[in-house]
Parts: structure tokens; sequence; C-alpha cells
């Protein structure tokens, strides 16, 4: 078990050096560079010039890119141009607000995904399944900004219920119980709404998890063997029916950590996501590598923590 | 004729009717058998002929929504037919134990080998854990597992199609049921692991003194380990009998074609006999009359009964409606040039 996590997080290693090598490069060859943007017509050229040797942007790229991953590996990602401070204090707030959006989500997106694939697989055909059928329809079939943009104009503005904007009251003192209830209070609408937005692929796989389970013979068996239905359910069908949801697990929880660009966009959250939209507009690139170096760190962590769950929930998985 | 302490199961009238669209059909018509202590009963016939339905109707798993099931299945003076399900429940898995047909999709592939056994004694036995791991480790030995400890905490697909068979049989004999239901229990498995199946169920059976269904379509299978033959074409019980009258006296024409079509290494004409046209499809199945008239053409109507009964034709020996009398195989060339 062990020897196989090792192993994989072994193949991780090269693949990580190409991702940072990519990266790198396409920083490169973005137009423009930091210093685009201070170009006045007074501007002299020299000083440019002087500004762009010092920060070292005129070496080969190889040159840069060593500098840039030896910093790395001693948590320095270079400053950030926009917001003047360090690059890696930036993203390492953002991340917590982040975290704790990603968490509340994801929490809200199984609270309410499992019990109605279950329901919907168990009673297929019945008019529950059906209203069911036709609540992820709607959800996979409207763009998620659509409803992200009505739920926060109806449940921020409209009714009032919510705060519409930010990750805290800007009236409340930092560690205080009134500062984490504010924080709550400014996560629960965009993590209701995208909890629910994405509820639809968990709640379609488990459905026909359930259908297909059911009619398995090693369920035949279960019943043949005088084991009452409500166990037969929970223990030989469920359990088979779970099995896809926790291979996307993985990715699912990761996929959350990179933030939402949309939800946190339109919530004006200070997360990740609007992080990263808001440097590409800003062209702050120290910034945009970092946190597509991040993105992807976090989908290959994502494929090894669903192998890692995979192993644990399915023994036909687990490679001695 | 038959004691009825010796009686352990008296199906009577038996209809198990599936739903195809609105309407129901029945793929089990009036079925009369009954299962003695200590007996290998075979059930045999095509593929569609209701064997496996009778089977799950017995213990009683069919889906209530497309399927209906009337006349009685008597088990010590109680009719399984309509039993609720909490009391069927007891009875499954303690007085009927099942063998499926397919072990490769018949154990959970989540489970331990050892759990999947004990789940059987958890609901019907008051052992406690250490209890029930020793009698799983005694079954395992009892079926053949060569090594006990270790195929416990095995999983599925760790084992050999034989192997999980044992484990299948394990399962259904671990609470030493008095009536064990075996579906096509050889027919997933290659001929030596058959063998070896065969024989451990006869050994069970001995041991146990409990009444063998045994579901096939392989005669041979039946000839090796019966004692008893019921013959099953479209969803009617045709022919029943003991093995050895079935086998040497086979007196239902449908009996007699299905004989006939064994291939056989020590006869003297190397032709390979068939039973010309199918089995009728559930919505295509004539309701009156002799069933099987349709697939012997050659026999006139007139030797059919009109509501074809069972009559006695020697002890123990029971064939459906009158055409036996007069039937006899068409002329082989003329059935050539037909097919």
């Amino acid at each position: 078990m062990w020897k196989t996590i090792l192993r994989r997080f072994l193949v991780m290693i090269p693949q990580l050096i190409l991702l940072s090598v990519l990266v790198f490069v396409l920083a490169k060859m973005m137009p423009g560079d930091p210093f685009t943007g201070m170009i006045t017509p007074q501007t002299d050229p020299k000083q440019l010039d002087a500004l762009r040797a010092a920060a070292g942007l005129n070496d080969p790229w190889w040159t840069q890119y060593f500098r840039w991953v030896g910093n790395l590996f001693q948590g320095d990602l270079g400053n950030s141009y926009a917001y003047r401070r360090p690059v890696t204090g930036l993203i390492g707030d953002r991340a917590v607000n982040t975290f704790w959006l990603a968490l509340f989500t994801l929490v809200i997106s199984y609270a309410i995904s499992i019990p109605l694939g279950v329901i919907a697989g168990r009673f297929e055909d019945s008019n529950r399944d059906k209203a069911i059928q036709v609540y992820t329809f709607i959800l996979l079939a409207v763009p998620s900004f659509v409803f992200l943009l009505f739920s926060l104009l109806i449940f921020g503005y409209i009714l009032d219920w919510f705060p519409t904007s930010g990750y805290v009251s800007l009236n409340v003192d930092a560690g205080t119980p009134a500062y984490w209830l504010s924080r709550f209070q400014h996560i629960l609408l965009p993590g209701l709404t995208a909890g629910l937005l994405s509820t639809s692929g968990t709640i379609q796989y488990l459905r026909a998890g359930v259908i297909d389970n059911t009619n398995e013979d090693f369920v035949r068996t279960a019943r043949s063997k005088g084991v009452p239905e409500r166990v037969v359910f929970s223990k030989h069908i469920l359990r088979n029916s779970l099995l896809p949801i926790a291979a996307f697990m993985g990715n699912s929880i990761t996929g959350l950590l990179g933030g939402s660009i949309y939800v946190e966009t339109i919530f004006s959250y200070q997360g990740m996501g609007q992080l990263f939209i808001s440097s590409i507009g800003t062209r702050d690139y120290s910034v945009i590598t970092a946190l597509t170096l991040l993105f992807g760190f976090l989908t290959l962590l994502g494929n090894l923590l669903s192998d890692i769950i995979m192993s644990i929930v399915d023994p036909r998985i687990r490679v001695e | 004729m038959e004691k009825p302490e010796d009686l352990l199961l008296d199906i009577q009238h038996l209809h198990t009717a599936f739903r195809v669209g609105d309407d129901f059909y029945d793929a089990v018509d009036d079925v009369n058998l009954t299962l003695r202590k200590d007996e290998i009963l075979a059930i045999v016939g095509e593929s569609g002929s209701g064997k496996s339905t009778l089977a799950t109707s017995i213990i009683g798993l069919h889906n209530p929504l497309n399927t209906k099931v009337t006349g009685d299945i008597l088990y010590n003076n109680l009719n399984l037919v309509g039993l609720n399900e909490p009391i069927y429940n007891r009875i499954r898995g303690n007085d009927i134990g099942m063998i499926f047909q397919d072990p490769l999709a018949a154990l959970n592939p989540l489970m331990r080998i050892g759990d999947q056994i004990a789940e059987t004694l958890v609901y019907h036995t008051k052992m406690t854990k250490e209890q029930r791991d020793a009698r799983v480790l005694e079954l395992l030995a009892q079926v053949g597992i060569p090594n006990p400890q270790r195929t416990f905490r095995q999983y599925p697909h760790e084992l050999s199609g034989g192997m999980r068979q044992r484990i299948v049989i394990a399962i259904a004999i671990a609470c030493k049921p008095p009536i064990i239901i075996a579906d096509e229990p050889t027919t997933a498995l290659d001929v030596t692991i058959q063998a070896q199946i065969l024989d451990l169920l006869r050994d069970i059976q001995k041991e146990t003194h409990s009444g063998i269904i045994l579901i096939t379509h392989d005669l041979g299978v039946v000839a090796e380990t019966a004692d008893r033959v019921a013959v099953m074409y479209a969803g009617q019980m045709v022919e029943l009998g003991t093995a050895q009258d079935v086998f040497a006296h086979p007196t239902h024409p449908y009996t007699r074609s299905l004989l006939r079509s064994m291939p056989q290494a020590d006869a003297d004409d190397d032709e390979l006999h068939v039973i010309q046209g199918v089995v009728p499809s559930l919505k295509n199945m004539q309701m009156t009359g002799c069933r099987f008239a349709e697939r012997i053409p050659w026999v006139p109507e007139t030797a059919h009964e009109a509501t074809p009964t069972m009559h006695e034709v020697g002890p123990d020996h029971f064939v459906q409606c009158t055409c036996y009398k007069t039937f006899h195989f068409q002329d082989e060339d003329a059935t050539q040039s037909e097919g």
C-alpha cells in the first residue's frame, strides 16, 4: 500500500519538472513584461532597460528558469507587481480563503447529491426519480454563471439575505468570534450555489450505479442468504455504487482548491480563482506562473489522491 | 407412495407470470412437484423452459413489481407463496440455500470471502464472531479450499472460477439448510472443474441428507448426479420420474428428443440429432393443447390431448399429454431435407 503510494509519488517528479518548464516558457512567451504598463511618453527607454536588466529579464531563459526554480525551493515566488508584495504570501492568503469556500462547497455538494442519487436510483422511474432527473438536466444545461448571477441577484440583492461581496466584513476585528461568523456568512451564498451546481454529475453516477448494481448477481446472492433488504442495499448495492464517486473525489477536492473562477469573480470573493483572473488582466506574471504551476500540481495531486482513495475502497485496484 | 415425513417441499399448481407490457405471461405454468429428503432432483429443459424461474419462485426472489406467483409452495406446513418478507428472510439461507450459475458475478467484489460466508450466519444464528469465523473456516475446508485461513481474508477476484463456485456453495450450506437449490452450478465452469463441483454437491448431499434441486440443461450432469428427473418444456412439466426410468424409458416425445440429441461416443450412427424449432417465447406460447406439438408436426393432432394432463406410466413416473403413446421419430432424411 505505502509502496504503491511512494511509487506514484516518484512518478510525479518528472511530471512536475516538465510542468514547470512548460509554465515558465509559456509565461516568457506572453507579450509584454511587468514594466510595459509603466511606459508613458516621458519614459526614458534607457531607464526601462536598466530596470529590466536589474530584474534579470535580459538573461537567457534557462538562466532565468533555474533562478526561478531555485527561488521556488526557498519558497520565494517573486513579487507581485500589481500587489507589491511577495507572491507566496499573497497566494497563501488567497488559498486560505479558497480552502474554506471549497470545503463548504464540497460538503454541500455531497450532502445534496448522495441522498438524491440514492433516491433516484433506488426508486427508478418513480416521480421522485423523474423530478431529480429534471433537476440535474437543468443544472447541466444552463451555464453555471447564469445560476451564479441570479443567485447573487435574488438572494444577495433583492432578498438581502447574504453579503454580496468579499470574504469578510470590514468592520470586524480579525480573530474575534464576530470575525469568523462574518467569514462564514460570506461563504454561505457562493458555497451553497456552487455546491448545488456541482451535484449533477455525482447524482447521475450514483443513480446509474445503484440501478446497475441492484441487478447484479451478488445482490441476488445476498438476498438468497436472507439478508434484510435494508442491509442488502447499504452493504452490497450502495458500497459498490459509490466506487465511481470515490474515483473522482481526489480531483474534486483539489479542483475546488484551485478556486472557481466563476464563483469567486461573480461573488467578488478574494480567492485563488479571482486572483488568477485579475493577475492575467494586469500581466502580473510572477503570480500567473506561480498559480499555473500550483494548479498543475493540484491536478497531479488530485490524481494521486484519487488513486489512493480507490485503492482503499476497491480491493481489485490494490497493487502488491 | 410418498411418506409425508420425507416430504421437504410440496409445490402445487405453481404459476409464475412475468409482465410483458401490460399483460402477464406464465413462465411457469401449473407445475406440481415434490422434493424429498435425501434426494437430488434434477430439473432439465432447454433455455426458456422455465426451470430457473421455478427455482427463483421457490426462494421468492422475483421482483414483485413485474412478477406474479400463484399456487402453493408448501414447506413445513408453511406456504412460501405470498409469504411476507421478514419471515421469508428467515427461511432464505437458513432453510433454503441457493447456488447460482455464474460464480464470477455471484460474489460481492468489495467483501472478503470470510465475511461473505459469515453474513449468512449473522442473520440466522446467535453465534459470536469467533464462532462464526470458526464455522467459516470449517466450511471452507468442507468445500475443498486448500488453504482456508488464507482464503478467509482474500477477495473474490483473487480466486479462480472453480474456487469461487466452492465459495458460493459454502455460502449456500453455511446454515445446513434442508433444501439446496443449485441453478446451473456448473454451466460457467470448464469440464474438469464441473466434475469436481458435482462430486462436491453429491458429498454434501450425503453428509447433510438435504434435498437438492439441481437445475441444468446438461443431460450428462443429470445422468451422473440425479435421483429423480423433472423435464420441463415451455413452462410446463412434461415428464417426471426416477433418473433410471427417465433415461432407460424416456416416454414424452420431448424427453426422447432431448436424449436422442445427446451426442453418443459409442453410438453406431455418427448423426447429430437436433430438435427442430425453438422453445416459444413467453408471448407466443400457445395457451391450450400440447405445447410440444408444434415441434413434432408429423404427429397427428388427434394424438394430443386438448387439455394435457399427467399420466402415470409406471411407479413414480409421470408423463404429460397422450401424444407419447403414438409418438415415433420422423424419418431422419425427411427431417434433413426439411431443415
